[in-house]
């Protein structure tokens, strides 16, 4: 148990700093998207799970040589059978954090999710009175303004493609083909959760590498995964010609920067700059065997710290 | 049958068109007057005051419409104009990237000289 904790503590910092700066440095991500993806979500997991799982260990160290055994002899504290002495100051401490850190997380998860809402709640009203739908196409709205812009609101049944009427003067069709299919695997694959949960993540530890490195990885993946998508119908230049002309064109606006969440769909400059990089100079996919092997390293990832939690009770019965 | 979306689309244009404040009797004759949308020539329904009052504390609630309780019956006016709640909007989609306009700027900047013709290329092709 005691060795376990410190695997754990290990584990926890690994993947807190070095793991995902080297990852967020390398250049197959953006050849390989969905492996990328998959490898960010349980890095992020694994993170969480060793972090909070090294803690409860240390904490548990006196009550059990197990994890089953520890949290037997807690609920044996709580239920009063057992003296409080038994653990220690220092080792109740740990637990306290580990019981803090869980609660953190699973709090600014529900608080993320609540704010979210609330900024679509009322974009989706001022959409309401503010656009119209559009003649040719089924859920989507079209909002005066000269600005070019395009992006989705997900809600279930209620998600819409909003188009802006400068964006539909700039481009071309055959480019507006291109926008709105990038827009709609944004909605069909469900990239709005991706972007809840990372930004959740975020703002629950704000101060650690990973967290800030998995979100801007993540915002840009989302953006490769859906030009892919967009490609296997329009060409490859009509994509870029529509990428740089909605990153080219006027958008008077004051520089204030919001919080997104109520449209959750934001290019960055840098995420344009790499998406456009990405279709001028294109990189052959990563290999299958290659992308099979993320992919199965992305599992080891989560059943490390889950194996190492669990085994030990296992095998001592 | 116009649904409460709608008529909160109406009230609210209506609202925008008059920047003074206006009662609920008014808005209901002005709502009255307006052409009837789907122009099928069949006479609607008189609109009811209570639903108009109905709608408006709805835009209230919703932070559209605000309501002057200094006289009886109390007025109503929209907060702020169609064109500010259209800046808001885009703002929020918009918002983290203020500086748009220099994104080519930048990735001309940092690309390389095949990507930048084949680029150039591409956009300069009408």
């Amino acid at each position: 148990m005691y060795w376990t904790s410190w695997l754990l503590a290990g584990l926890a910092i690994a993947l807190a700093w070095p793991v995902p700066v080297a990852l967020s440095r390398a250049k197959w991500p953006a050849t390989a998207p969905f492996a990328a993806m998959v490898l960010w979500q349980s890095l992020a997991l694994a993170g969480g799970l060793s972090m909070i799982g090294a803690m409860l260990c240390y904490g548990l160290v006196p009550l059990g040589g197990n994890l089953a055994a520890g949290l037997g002899g807690l609920l044996d504290i709580f239920l009063g059978r057992e003296s409080l002495d038994a653990l220690g100051l220092v080792h109740a401490f740990a637990l306290s954090a580990a019981a803090l850190l869980s609660a953190h997380l699973v709090f600014t998860l529900w608080l993320t999710y609540f704010r979210i809402n609330r900024q679509r709640r009322r974009h989706r009203d001022l959409l309401a009175l503010l656009s119209s739908p559009s003649h040719d196409r089924p859920d989507t709205l079209v909002i005066n303004h000269e600005a070019p812009v395009a992006y989705c609101l997900p809600g279930g049944s209620r998600s819409v493609t909003v188009l802006s009427d400068g964006l539909m003067t700039l481009l071309s069709p055959e480019e507006l083909r291109a926008v709105l299919l990038h827009e709609e695997t944004h909605l069909t694959q469900r990239h709005h959760l991706l972007l809840w949960a990372f930004a959740a993540w975020r703002s629950a530890l704000p101060w650690l590498p990973t967290s800030r490195l998995a979100q801007r990885a993540v915002s840009s993946l989302i953006e490769i995964l859906a030009d892919d998508v967009a490609l296997r119908s329009v060409s490859k230049s009509t994509l870029v010609t529509a990428i740089a002309l909605v990153a080219s064109g006027p958008a008077r606006l004051p520089a204030t920067a919001l919080v997104g969440g109520g449209a959750d769909q934001i290019d960055t400059p840098a995420t344009t700059s790499a998406r456009l990089s990405r279709l001028l100079a294109p990189t052959p996919p990563l290999a299958r065997k290659l992308q099979a092997l993320v992919l199965a390293g992305a599992a080891l990832l989560l059943a490390l710290p889950t194996a190492l939690l669990l085994v030990p009770g296992m095998l001592g019965g | 049958m116009a649904t409460l979306g709608d008529l909160e689309r109406a009230v609210m244009d209506l609202l925008w068109e008059h920047p003074e404040a206006i009662t609920a009797n008014a808005l209901r004759d002005l709502l009255s007057q307006r052409p009837s949308g789907d122009g099928d020539g069949q006479e609607s329904r008189p609109l009811a005051v209570t639903t108009v009052l109905t709608v408006l504390s709805r835009l209230e609630k919703k932070g559209l419409v605000e309501r002057e309780r200094s006289s009886r019956p109390h007025r109503y006016r929209a907060v702020t104009s169609r064109a500010d709640h259209t800046a808001e909007l885009m703002l929020e989609v918009l918002g983290s990237a203020p500086d748009r306009e220099a994104v080519l700027a930048r990735f001309i900047g940092t690309v390389s000289e095949g990507e930048a013709a084949t680029l150039r290329k591409l956009l300069g092709r009408d």
